[in-house]
């Protein structure tokens, strides 16, 4: 019989130690997909250290993989502070990138001073206002936003199909469904010659940061703590509640919205229908390993990204299915889920009879 | 307007409809017996796909269809499980729980079919199931080709709508899940182990939407492909509320749905010319928001919804 007794709040290394240890036992059940596979274990371990760390190039990858991991990760983290479940980081992050490469293909000419901050904040408005729709039905009506958010994921990816096959079409395209490329002066700079590495992961660092003042050290912070503890208690205490949920929601989309325009204007130069993959319900990952601790979104969106990169590298060395990535990611997940309950109560192993007592 | 009247005079419609709607009937009532014990399964979108990719395989290694459906439901209820022990002994978020459950039976679906068949270019077929031949009811005139020309799965769904709602409301165990749902001490204080109605319920309710998928590789399609589940398992999470988790309004749901899917796709090829196919595509996510809001005000969910549970502590 398993008991759980309430523990006092956590001390910081326990914090650090049980999502580590979350991960490391993801990694360790990554082993037997891999038998399944007919891998031999360590060999392909070896393959993924190398692949996500083994040279400049692999890291500089591997950084530029984490970029739009950090912030679609701090998007779930910083909602599901306020437990605003905000499942939508993948349609916000499209809504980001169409309005980046709406504004940065030639609608406007002017030099980069002018034109990349007005990219960025076109993108970073365009997925702040996908959040919206769902955190007003969410206030007014008590429709679940998880749902909402989840469904508009689909449309709005249907609507980027339907604008790079119509208005936005790129005419030299070769017929492709893609957008006209980005005008140099809205690229964001590159941080190393000869690498992919972008200003995006800049833009993440400096988000990270600015969430973690933003929640530890000012009003609308403590605003949002308190809804995410017990929105009652907080509208008893004076709290704006509904303008707190609109607020997150704002910032949450808008996160993720610059995780677009990151993968537009730092990496591909143009936008196609499968610019993510699936870089929005990765950050729920992101966060969740984070324990919704925005610089924590920074080490865990690093961790993810070297499983990523890693797992390519080794699939294209072995020719196993890269799904592998996803299922690692997947398996992270439920780990670190269950190590929380670490972290909330004790977690004693008792005889059956001195259980009596308890449960009955 | 006479060309919206031929839709809905033909009897092809109606049977489509039908057809779009059954995988939706395994999945809502599926969504709705969970959400009635007080769980709420976003695994259902991975379910849905690991039901599609097990059931699927297994017809495909040779188990023949039926036994191709039993290893759907298998694998429903073997995710099931999984959010059953997280929710409910373990009482984690069932909003990031359920995610994750997607996540992983997702990524695990497809990872096993790519690894089973690495370098396919077209996904192999199996011989599925086809439209029954009931003696007398499928000549019937117009209601023959409308409803009684489908497949084994869309009569199982159909069965599956009548036992439900007979268990639910007219049998001890269904008093004790509906209870468990709504009041989880007044349970506990009957002598019924609450964790044990939750999980049985969740694990029941993931199999049933594992069938709903394995409707799309063995009935509606006879492959498997990825990303052929499309949102169907978040639609039906709306069509959970929009039903007021009543097991026939569930179905009415469901089959409105089919019949406004079915008409979307028939006006397409009527004004497809003006408007592009996407405006379609979305057409049902559309519909399911919409569905979610016209029922916002008085949706009366059950009320330990997304509680958990634990003994001894009120």
């Amino acid at each position: 019989m398993i008991r759980f007794e309430p523990r006092e709040p956590s001390s910081l290394p326990r914090l650090i130690l049980i999502p580590v240890a979350a991960a490391i036992v993801a990694l360790a059940l990554a082993a037997i997909p891999m038998l399944f596979a007919g891998l031999s274990v360590f060999n392909a371990y070896g393959l993924m250290l190398t692949g996500a760390f083994g040279s400049v190039f692999a890291f500089t990858e591997m950084l530029t993989r984490a970029a739009p991991l950090i912030l679609t990760g701090l998007a779930a983290a910083l909602a599901f502070r306020a437990k605003l479940w905000n499942i939508g980081a993948e349609g916000q992050l499209y809504a980001g990138a169409l309005a980046a490469v709406a504004i940065g293909s030639g609608m406007i000419d002017a030099p980069s001073i002018v034109l990349i901050p007005l990219v960025v904040f076109c993108g970073a408005l365009a997925g702040g206002v996908m959040m919206l729709g769902p955190t007003l039905l969410k206030t007014r009506l008590g429709v679940d936003e998880v749902v909402t958010t989840l469904l508009l994921n689909f449309i709005i990816l249907l609507f980027v199909q339907m604008m790079l096959e119509g208005p936005m079409k790129d005419p030299m395209g070769m017929g492709w469904p893609q957008s006209e490329p980005m005008l140099d002066e809205a690229m964001l700079p590159k941080l190393m010659a000869r690498m992919r590495i972008h200003g995006g992961l800049i833009i993440a660092f400096i988000a990270a940061i600015g969430i973690h003042i933003l929640l530890k050290r000012t009003v609308w912070g403590f605003e949002i703590r308190a809804v995410g503890e017990n929105a009652n208690a907080a509208r008893h205490a004076g709290i704006p509640v509904t303008a707190t949920f609109i607020r997150v929601g704002l910032f949450s989309g808008a996160l993720a919205g610059l995780a677009g325009v990151g993968e537009v204007a730092g990496l591909k130069g143009y936008l196609t229908a499968d610019l993510s993959p699936g870089f929005g319900y990765s950050g729920i990952v992101v966060a969740m390993l984070a324990g919704l601790s925005p610089l924590g979104v920074v080490i865990a969106a690093l961790f993810i990204a070297s499983i990523f990169v890693g797992a390519d590298s080794m699939s294209r060395a072995t020719g196993v299915s890269n799904y592998l990535a996803d299922l690692i990611v997947s398996m992270a997940l439920i780990c670190v889920l269950i190590s929380g309950l670490f972290l909330r109560f004790k977690v004693r192993f008792v005889g059956a009879k001195s259980t009596e007592g308890v449960s009955k | 307007m006479s060309d919206i009247l031929e839709i809905l005079l033909n009897a092809n419609f109606w049977a489509a409809a039908l057809r779009i709607a059954t995988p939706l009937i395994f999945g809502v009532i599926g969504a709705l017996v969970c959400e009635r014990a007080g769980v709420l399964n976003l695994g259902i979108e991975g379910i849905f796909t690991a039901g599609a990719m097990a059931g699927w395989m297994a017809v495909w290694l040779g188990t023949g269809l039926w036994g191709g459906v039993l290893v759907a439901a298998l694998a429903g209820g073997f995710f099931g499980l999984i959010h059953a022990i997280l929710t409910v002994p373990l009482g984690l978020s069932q909003h990031v729980s359920g995610i994750g459950v997607t996540l992983f039976a997702t990524s695990l679906s497809y990872f096993i079919y790519r690894t089973a068949l690495p370098d396919v270019s077209s996904p192999p077929r199996i011989e599925a199931f086809k439209p029954l031949d009931i003696p007398g009811l499928s000549d019937l005139p117009f209601i023959g080709p409308a409803l009684f020309q489908q497949t084994p799965l869309t009569f199982l769904a159909l069965a599956i709508v009548a036992v439900t709602a007979f268990v639910l409301y007219r049998t001890p165990l269904g008093l004790a899940i509906r209870a468990v749902g709504d009041n989880p001490s007044a349970v506990e204080s009957q002598g019924l182990s609450v964790y044990a109605l939750r999980m049985g319920t969740v694990i029941a309710g993931s199999a049933l939407m594992a069938l709903g998928g394995a409707f799309l590789t063995m009935s509606a399609f006879d492959a498997f492909f990825f990303g052929m589940v499309n949102g169907r398992g978040w639609i039906c999470i709306a069509l959970t509320v929009f039903a007021s988790w009543r097991p026939g309004k569930a179905l009415i749901g469901a089959l409105l749905f089919g019949a406004f899917d079915a008409f979307q796709v028939r006006l397409q090829t009527e004004v497809g010319s003006f408007i592009p196919g996407q405006v379609f595509l979305m057409m049902p996510y559309i519909l399911s928001i919409a569905a979610l809001i016209l029922v916002a005000r008085k949706a009366d969910y059950p009320r330990a919804l997304l509680v958990p549970y634990f003994r001894g502590q009120r």
